[in-house]
């Protein structure tokens, strides 16, 4: 798609003959994108359609059109609990991302004065990211426990009295994992976009006699809404499609799509774990859409933020 | 090894061919080893050692101790993959190709056999087959005991014929699986956090361990747990607990959900580790549980039974199958192996381990006195009990808990099952996890 788009803005003096070779080219330029696309994304999705449409036994996948799948999937009100609840999830984990994100974000961005420290900086954020998701995932269950580490500790202050049982297993432990696991991607896209911001801007506000708060709201926000939506996107697709985290935090007693998905196909029920992604797929892309349409993601990318970079830096 | 080994006599009155092995080098066991012992097809001494014999199945019997001796004893190389029960059963019936001997469960075969992925196994090739524990051919231990409920070994045990698929009501010359591993599960608790005995199944649900208290989350085994505790409560009376009406679902269903609502469970958990973890953390003081695993937690030192009750146990059952396309000198192996499957060693090595094996007489011979009425007869032990790594498990004066293998095995009221309305449970199942 960004071939196309750099093949548009092609000079228009030399029109006809080159544009048509600099067309060619430009498919030519896609072709490998678009073909690693092809097969594993667009060919496996197809995959996932043909057999949400077919049937199932205990054991085989009945190639025989049906659209009892999604019937079983759509009136069924364990489908909507269990997306209300994955929806849950997904909004909690993103607010607080959000928060956390944006906090981490503006202060590399606007506090942090040396362009080696911001870098040494947000390398450090990545560090947790150096182990296995799976070992950040279970490492808070030691530490949460009825006799873990924080509950003793809280003992030991005489804080409490009882370990705080809320802890772990529990909708809290899950979106402290979820968030754990994804505040990173909310830092990186929106740091990003706060270093594009023109300084000069920020001056700018000041001497109109703008206030820190009026400057951030005014100013700073808009202008990193395109990184916010990034930063959303991934988060809200990561955790709609979670499912071993919610399994471990909740100790199995919340649900999850993916944990519906991974359930059915623990089972062989293959075919209403596709129609289920599915629906998940076009629930996220639905999302996906709305936050698109809040911010022009592709003006923002193509052009390396206005002119000077860094204002007076 | 050596000194528990028996007087091994061969049944034409030669040598065996066990002791034989054992007395001279496997490797050496080649061509010399086919006019050495007679009774024995010619196929066995020759091509055994460039066999090799690809099996997938469970975690219980896929072990590496077995492929070992097996490859001494046999020549045969065994390559063991082993997954969980559903990937196996996956695995079975989606990559028939991809295997020769398959480690199923019982329950599994109902559903796999059908599918024509597996063949039916001459029964009369099975050198031990009438030695067998009679569970598996008559669905009885004993003539006075009563059939258990749920998919028991026996229903899908023989199908008509060579090329049948069905399964046959009585016992015929052709058998599905030959079974090798088996045991009667019931709750593991903390006797340290526990201050009053456990003696049902009700207890589980017991508001005095309100979130301490665990059931397994896989549909199949965790609704029979649930089955166990409602008739204990005396709730409900199942027609068959295996085979649940969508009403009798329902009602489980709705009591499990309640109970959950109430804040009864901790967790549930899904995976062995799992288990062993919240046990062991003391996350959860009474929980579905299998035996293994409670061998596991003590293991840390941290004391945990498996306690046997009122109502009786929950039982499963595993076996060895021959895939569809296994012909030729393959299937000579594959038959050779699953007989010295029976012979001794390996029924020994899991009877070391808290399971049972199917044919009692010949793993006798391989366990001393003390260790087989440790294990099977629930004596106090006289000297160390030794785990199969050679790792003390018990002193000297130790009792295994659940009892002797009659007492076991004896109580099963239900076998770990499919049931006919198998999608429509698991689509409840969702609802409670999802409650």
């Amino acid at each position: 798609m960004s071939a196309f788009e750099i093949a548009g803005t092609a000079p228009a003096a030399t029109r006809p003959p080159a544009r048509s070779r600099r067309d060619r080219r430009a498919y030519f330029q896609a072709a490998p994108l678009a073909a690693i696309f092809a097969c594993f994304l667009v060919f496996p999705i197809i995959a996932i359609l043909v057999v949400s449409v077919f049937d199932y036994d205990s054991v085989r996948i009945i190639p025989a059109f049906t659209l009892e799948n999604y019937r079983e999937l759509l009136f069924s009100r364990v489908t909507w609990q269990t997306y209300l609840n994955t929806f849950k999830f997904a909004a909690a984990t993103w607010a607080v991302t959000l928060a956390i994100g944006f906090t981490l974000a503006y202060f590399l961005a606007f506090y942090v004065r040396s362009t080696l420290w911001q870098i040494a900086l947000s390398l450090i954020c990545t560090v947790p990211f150096w182990t296995s998701n799976i070992i950040r995932m279970i490492s808070w269950i030691p530490f949460l426990g009825r006799n873990g580490l924080l509950n003793m500790a809280l003992e030991r202050l005489g804080v409490i009295h009882q370990p705080l049982e809320f802890l772990l297993f529990s909708d809290f432990a899950v979106v402290l994992a979820l968030v754990h696991l994804n505040t990173i991607f909310m830092v990186i896209p929106i740091f990003n976009s706060m270093m594009r911001i023109d300084r000069s801007l920020i001056e700018a506000a000041r001497d109109a006699g703008a206030s820190a708060v009026q400057i951030l709201w005014n100013v700073i926000l808009p202008l990193t809404k395109t990184g916010i939506a990034i930063g959303s996107i991934f988060v809200l697709s990561l955790v709609m499609g979670d499912f071993i985290t919610v399994r471990l935090l909740s100790g199995g007693q919340s649900a999850s799509v993916g944990l519906m998905m991974a359930n059915s196909i623990g089972v062989l029920q293959y075919p209403a774990a596709a129609a289920n992604a599915v629906l998940l797929l076009l629930l996220v892309l639905g999302m996906v859409a709305g936050i698109l349409r809040t911010v022009d993601i592709r003006r923002e990318l193509s052009v390396p933020a206005a002119q000077g970079r860094r204002g007076d830096g | 090894m050596s000194k528990r080994r028996p007087p091994a006599r061969g049944k034409h009155g030669k040598i065996s061919r066990r002791r034989f092995l054992e007395g001279s080098a496997a490797a050496a066991a080649g061509v010399a080893g086919a006019t050495a012992i007679t009774g024995f097809p010619m196929v066995w001494a020759q091509n055994l050692k460039d066999i090799t014999l690809r099996q997938f199945g469970t975690g219980t019997s896929n072990q590496n101790a077995i492929a070992e001796r097996c490859k001494a004893d046999l020549g045969i190389t065994l390559e063991m993959t082993a997954s969980d029960t559903d990937a196996a059963v996956q695995r079975a019936v989606t990559q028939p190709r991809s295997y020769e001997i398959a480690d199923i469960e019982y329950f599994s075969c109902k559903k796999v056999f059908p599918t024509g992925v597996l063949q039916p196994l001459e029964v009369k090739r099975i050198k031990y087959f009438d030695k067998i524990v009679p569970i598996f051919i008559t669905g009885k231990l004993t003539p006075e005991s009563e059939i258990a409920q749920g998919t028991a070994p026996h229903t899908v045990e023989f199908v008509g014929g060579k090329d049948s698929h069905k399964f046959a009501k009585q016992p015929t010359e052709w058998a599905t699986m030959i079974p090798t591993i088996y045991n009667a599960d019931t709750l593991g608790i903390r006797p340290d956090l526990i201050s009053r005995p456990i003696k049902n199944w009700r207890d589980l649900v017991d508001p005095a361990f309100k979130g301490k208290a665990s059931i397994l989350n896989i549909p199949g085994i965790g609704m029979m747990d649930a089955a166990m505790v409602m008739e204990s409560l005396g709730e409900i009376k199942y027609k068959d607990k295996g085979n649940m009406t969508r009403d009798e679902i329902d009602r489980t269903i709705a009591f499990l959900i309640a109970t959950k609502k109430s804040g009864q469970f901790r967790a549930f958990w899904k995976s062995f580790d799992e288990s062993v973890n919240l046990m062991a953390s003391g996350e959860v003081i009474i929980q579905s549980m299998w035996s293994p695993a409670v061998a596991a937690v003590r293991a840390r030192g941290i004391p945990c039974v498996y306690q046997p009750l009122a109502e009786g146990y929950r039982a499963w059952a595993g076996g060895l199958a021959i895939a569809s396309h296994v012909k030729g000198p393959m299937l000579d192996a594959a038959y050779e192996y699953i007989n010295w499957y029976l012979s001794g060693w390996v029924g020994a090595y899991l009877n070391r381990q808290g399971y049972y094996t199917a044919v009692l007489e010949t793993a006798k011979q391989y366990m001393s006195a003390d260790e087989w009425s440790y294990w099977m007869d629930a004596k106090p032990a006289q000297g160390d009990i030794v785990s199969p790594e050679g790792k003390v498990m018990e002193k000297a004066g130790a009792v295994r808990d659940g009892g002797a293998f009659a007492e076991r095995m004896g109580r099963v009221v239900c076998w770990n099952s499919v049931m006919d309305e198998d999608r429509y449970m698991i689509e409840k199942w969702n609802e409670f996890i999802a409650a």
